[in-house]
């Protein structure tokens, strides 16, 4: 008889704070199983029928930098090359709702996304792009309402209804709360905001995405699998009770909303964690909300490949982790994704490191085969026992939440934020100790330090689009700006749908910083108690 | 006193909201017994200053991730030593190219630790820089 031979580790788990994991799995680890088939509730396998068959995921490469005129020569650059999905990515001054010139704005301008201060600098964005044939993703949370106004704005100006827009804004205002951090105002009037914004676009644009509820920061920021879709679901479920309040019917919104997950180089428990979440949120909406119409019961998504796993040292094994975890994102049946660059733990990508990042994903859907079966991994004992256990799981955290009183009440508590510190903190002290291993960080070691050429955003760039904002400021009628502006104060004290009035503030060129100071005068504005 | 605390100044200059790192080291050092204070993020390179002053800590960590740190890390510097903080500690990390390393390091900073920089060999740097002041 063989003898028993003693294993690597006395126990096995998918990543640190995951699941434990067995020698082999057997029909009764896989137990209960949906019995569903792809495109039925609760849509564990896919939510269509023939999945990749019909059409490959959307490749959507997150960019953005310096001032619209190199962002718009990127874009132009890859419209020509057949790119129509486009994502774009924000400065922060943008995101939190500063102008360019603002003193906080300093040495972050065109830094981490394209500066856009006006419509103006919206039009040019998008100059010989038409936007009506095009589709766009754009992140953005506290100034989403802005930002799509000058969208919006953008687009008549090309000649586009907004009805025609096809899109998506992120306007996933809790999780900026609890890791992104990229708020302006306190939970409660951004709420509002958020929910103006979908209410317009369930009644305005029937093919724009009101929001993209996002697990990728909060993972990003140390939560694990299952808190990631846990506390997902959990801020989904607080955007459609909103909703809801406000006087909608679940399938009157539920249909546009979509999601945004991360995807970690353990490629079976990610692509596990895609099934679970698509059939936790089904179970949710039509069991909790009652949805009817099964478009609100489907959890569409987009995956990033993560960002907090790429190493600064011996960058180029990086091009492997994205490469896995692309494989968890196409496994796990992703509407769209975005593959990072292995230059990103040191700069913005070069052009050449996008390229390849780009490339990775066009050699899984055209070489691969794994594009030509929907759910190739369904059936596996250990992918379902994992989708079940992810499930349960994440349920755990939702009723914790519900519990607490539900996201808002969570975030304010510091729930979510403690228990994120808590997971990126073991996590931490594993790679320290060794017992996660980290190639090229804490294990195999070269003394090589080859570091490839990384991209520079330069100071005169924020010269640059002062002086643009500037030369605005002096051209256009102040006297109708600040008339606008007024009736956005007057909005945002009355309850009024902020959309229309941000729209035509927009078109008279007031600046985000100017709309984000009219409601500031109104909401104020918060500042985080930092739980550590 | 070589039995004092060593207090530790954690903060975010600028708009970047990435605070996993900032937040990871500020719970290492405490659990290495030193005295944390933990500013936060969002905040000018003056606010910085006057926090140093009024917590009197001894090393300041400054952590941003957007690419903003050649404008707020050496004026971060600047206004702390124009407070008269000449003997605290300052060190910076986040995701910093390899060329502005040395600059950082001219502007005064003690040492940038990027991604992967374990929290021990922060502590032990910390302590060796702190420890050779105050004996």
């Amino acid at each position: 008889m063989p003898q028993e031979s003693e294993e690597r580790k006395k126990e096995f788990r998918t990543t640190v704070g995951g699941s434990l994991v067995k020698r082999v799995y057997t029909p009764e680890d896989a137990d209960p199983r949906d019995g569903s088939l792809p495109a039925e509730h609760p849509f564990t396998r896919n939510i269509m029928p023939a999945g990749y068959r019909t059409r490959l995921w959307t490749m959507r490469q997150y960019a953005g930098f310096a001032t619209v005129e190199e962002t718009n020569e990127r874009y132009k650059f890859l419209y020509k090359q057949g790119q129509t999905g486009f994502s774009v990515a924000f400065d922060l001054p943008t995101q939190e709702g500063y102008d360019s010139d603002h003193p906080l704005a300093a040495g972050e301008v065109g830094k981490c996304g394209v500066a856009i201060d006006s419509l103006q600098d919206m039009e040019q964005l998008w100059e010989g792009i038409p936007l009506a044939r095009v589709s766009t993703s754009m992140t953005i949370n506290a100034t989403a309402p802005m930002v799509l106004a000058m969208y919006i704005a953008a687009a008549e100006k090309q000649g586009c209804a907004k009805a025609d827009l096809a899109g998506t804004v992120q306007n996933d205002i809790l999780k900026e709360y609890i890791a992104r951090n990229t708020y302006i105002f306190a939970p409660a009037p951004s709420m509002r905001l958020l929910t103006d914004l979908c209410r317009y676009c369930a009644q305005e644009m029937p093919n724009w995405n009101s929001i993209s509820i996002s697990g990728y920061h909060m993972r990003e920021a140390g939560a694990t699998a299952a808190q990631e879709v846990g506390f997902t679901l959990a801020n989904g479920i607080a955007y459609v009770e909103a909703m809801i309040d406000g006087g909608l019917k679940v399938d009157d919104f539920a249909p546009r909303f979509s999601f945004f997950f991360a995807a970690y180089t353990n490629v079976l428990e990610e692509a596990a964690k895609f099934r679970a979440a698509r059939r936790l949120w089904a179970k949710i909406m039509k069991d909790r909300f009652g949805a009817k119409n099964p478009r609100s019961q489907m959890l569409r998504f987009h995956v990033q490949t993560d960002g907090f796993t790429l190493t600064a040292q011996q960058p180029l094994n990086n091009i492997s982790r994205v490469t896995l975890q692309a494989l968890a994102g196409v496994l796990g049946g992703c509407q769209s994704l975005h593959t990072n660059s292995f230059d990103e733990a040191l700069a913005l990508p070069t052009e050449q490191a996008v390229q390849v990042a780009l490339r990775t994903q066009q050699i899984i859907a055209f070489e691969s085969g794994l594009a030509d079966t929907v759910d190739p991994l369904g059936g596996s004992y250990f992918v379902e026992s994992l989708t079940n256990e992810i499930e349960k799981r994440a349920s755990g955290y939702i009723e914790e939440i519900d519990s607490i009183g539900g996201a808002l009440e969570a975030i304010e508590k510091g729930y979510f934020q403690k228990e994120i510190l808590e997971s990126s903190y073991n996590y931490q002290l594993a790679v320290e100790s060794g017992e996660q291993v980290v190639v090229g960080v804490n294990k195999f070691e070269s003394g090589d330090a080859s570091i490839p050429e990384t991209l520079e955003v330069g100071a005169e760039i924020e010269e640059k689009q002062k002086r643009r904002l500037e030369r605005l400021r002096g051209s256009r009628d102040n006297a109708s700006v600040t008339t606008a502006l007024e009736k956005v104060r007057e909005a945002a004290q009355n309850g009024k749908n902020l959309m229309p009035v941000l729209i035509d503030a927009t078109k008279q060129y007031a600046t985000i910083g100017e709309m984000s100071d009219a409601l500031r005068s109104v909401f104020g504005q918060y500042r985080e108690r930092g739980f550590v | 006193m070589t039995d004092k605390r060593i207090r530790v100044l954690i903060a975010k200059p600028g708009l970047d909201g990435h605070d996993r790192g900032a937040k990871v080291v500020a719970r290492g050092l405490r659990d290495a017994g030193m005295e944390v204070v933990y500013l936060g993020l969002r905040l000018t390179p003056e606010e910085i200053a006057e926090a140093a002053v009024q917590e009197d800590v001894d090393v300041i960590g400054l952590s941003c991730l957007s690419g903003a740190h050649m404008a707020l890390f050496p004026k971060t510097v600047q206004l702390v030593r124009a407070e008269g903080l000449n003997d605290v500690l300052i060190v910076g990390g986040g995701i910093i190219p390899q060329r502005d390393i040395p600059k950082l390091k001219e502007a005064g900073l003690a040492a940038v630790f990027g991604p992967g920089a374990p929290i021990e060999e922060i502590i032990q740097f910390i302590r060796s820089r702190v420890k050779d002041r105050t004996s």
